[in-house]
């Protein structure tokens, strides 16, 4: 499968100027793309973008040529996001937000280390690395073609950075997902990527 | 030797928590934290989240919750700080550099919030937003209208108005990108060859190095080693830390299974012991701690090179 952004601008209000002017991005099943920028160059607007969540003030986003809009059923194109604190309903108990992405492998749940008593809690009794790897599970559910990694890991230790990420890529080999990885850390990138583009 | 600025000696904190109708129990949290740092010297406290790192920054500033009781010995400048010295010190003499724009009052502009009511201070503050390449209309801003690396500046120009000896900063990079946490970094060496001692409390190990002169590294609230940063991943480590340094990127990426324990749920002895390949019978008993000089590793056995 291909993600493909083509020439894509979008702006918050009509009198700012626009965070992202003409960028095109294309992500293909089997490749991990590292995406590097400085703060405020508009990374998480693209991922957005990517995702669906926003639509481009002009431009179009295509999966496989289609609009994402065309697609039926759970998105292909999913979003992992820098905080998860703010991805998971603080009103649902963590069994639900797991089944918000379809059913989830029991043994993928064990790899990501998820503790069975941890389903019965609040989002606000686990940690920013629990929650993340609840997101990840949820994101990572059978339908995923593509998953959009933004700064997915920044707040972790590296212990946890490793634990995770050794998960997503050995899931993203099995099923020849395509990985959209935004970072800071260029270390990190040249570990994770194929190859690595400049915003 | 000089009189260190910061002495933290077997610290521990635990709160108090009602835990089924009016059955009280403690939680210790932080258990046996040590931790000294000189004038001059940027020290850095490198942990996950939950391992106790806030809340030693908020003990320092004598800002613990009511429930919370504190053991062990700080001492500032060779004084005991107490609650009381502490209050008086604090904003003045030990000031907090916070993580987030959110600890800016958001109905009130960049200069009176900075001048704190006084009404003569003009001059003083515009040269230290001018010092943090700041303008005078910086001034006139409200805290949504700055970009996270401008609120950080405000956050820093707001703890050096007075001339702090020690600056306690509690992940003052995260969401920056390179060259910006560099040179928020920068000003941190700024403070420290002015003569302050600086606190850097992270997650962050690679950041730390290249920040710090000194490491601390603490795990589910103990301090497991103690250890300067040039060198650092070619000495001898604590297991912990070593595994630590063996998932950065740049050193092999090798996670290590397991994740920290929980407040209250760490078994007696070291903490790391359940996750640790070297782990013998000892390590459930008291844990002496190796030291040498200021360099101490909290383990049972030598410190391993990672």
């Amino acid at each position: 499968m291909k993600l493909e952004g083509n020439n894509l601008t979008f702006r918050y209000r009509k009198d700012r100027k626009p965070v992202l002017e003409g960028v095109s991005i294309s992500v293909e099943s089997g490749e991990r793309l590292g995406l590097v920028g400085p703060s405020g160059r508009g990374k998480t607007t693209l991922c957005r973008l990517l995702a669906g969540y926003e639509k481009p003030t002009s431009g179009e986003v295509l999966l496989d040529g289609k609009p994402l809009s065309a697609w039926k059923g759970p998105c292909p194109v999913q979003l992992l996001w820098q905080n998860p604190e703010t991805a998971v309903d603080p009103r649902m108990k963590m069994e639900q937000v797991l089944a918000e992405g379809g059913p989830v492998a029991p043994s993928l749940l064990e790899a990501l280390g998820i503790q069975p008593d941890w389903l019965t809690r609040w989002p606000g009794e686990l940690s920013g690395g629990e929650l993340q790897r609840f997101c990840i599970a949820r994101a990572l559910g059978p339908a995923t073609q593509i998953l959009l990694c933004d700064e997915m890991s920044a707040m972790l230790d590296y212990i946890t950075q490793a634990q995770l990420w050794r998960v997503v890529l050995d899931e993203a080999k099995r099923r020849n997902l395509g990985l959209l990885v935004v970072s800071h850390a260029g270390k990190l990138l040249q570990q994770v990527c194929t190859r690595t583009i400049a915003l | 030797m000089e009189t260190p600025v910061l002495e933290v000696e077997d610290l521990s904190i635990s709160f108090t928590q009602y835990a089924h109708g009016a059955g009280r129990r403690e939680l210790p949290v932080i258990k046996g934290l040590d931790l000294t740092i000189q004038p001059g010297e940027i020290s850095a406290v490198v942990g996950s989240s939950g391992s106790g790192k806030s809340l030693l920054a908020h003990a320092l500033l004598g800002l613990l919750p009511y429930n919370a009781s504190c053991t062990g010995t700080i001492r500032y400048r060779g004084q005991p700080l107490t609650e009381k010295r502490s209050e008086q010190l604090r904003g003045k003499e030990i000031v907090l550099v916070p993580q987030s724009v959110n600890f800016l009052d958001p109905l009130m502009q960049v200069g009176p919030q900075l001048a704190r009511g006084r009404k003569n201070r003009k001059e003083k503050i515009r040269a230290v937003l001018a010092r943090y390449g700041l303008g005078r209309e910086t001034e006139d801003l409200y805290p949504f209208e700055l970009s996270g690396g401008m609120a950080r500046r405000v956050l820093i120009s707001s703890a050096v108005l007075e001339k702090p000896s020690l600056v306690i900063a509690d992940e003052p990079t995260p969401g920056l990108d390179g060259p910006s946490a560099k040179r928020i970094l920068g000003h941190f060496r700024e403070l420290a060859d002015e003569g302050a001692a600086v606190l850097f409390i992270t997650h962050d190990l690679e950041l730390a190095l290249t920040a710090a002169d000194r490491v601390a590294v603490f795990y589910a609230g103990v301090t497991v080693e103690e250890c300067p940063a040039a060198g650092f991943g070619c000495q001898a480590h604590h297991p912990y830390t070593a595994a630590l340094w063996r998932a950065m990127p740049g050193n092999g990426f090798t996670p290590i299974p397991g994740s920290q324990p929980y407040p209250g749920q760490e078994g007696k002895g070291c903490p790391f012991a359940p996750r640790c390949d070297r782990r013998t019978e000892g390590c459930t008993g008291a844990i002496p701690i190796r030291r040498e000089g200021r360099n101490y590793i909290r383990c049972v056995r030598e410190g391993v090179v990672p």
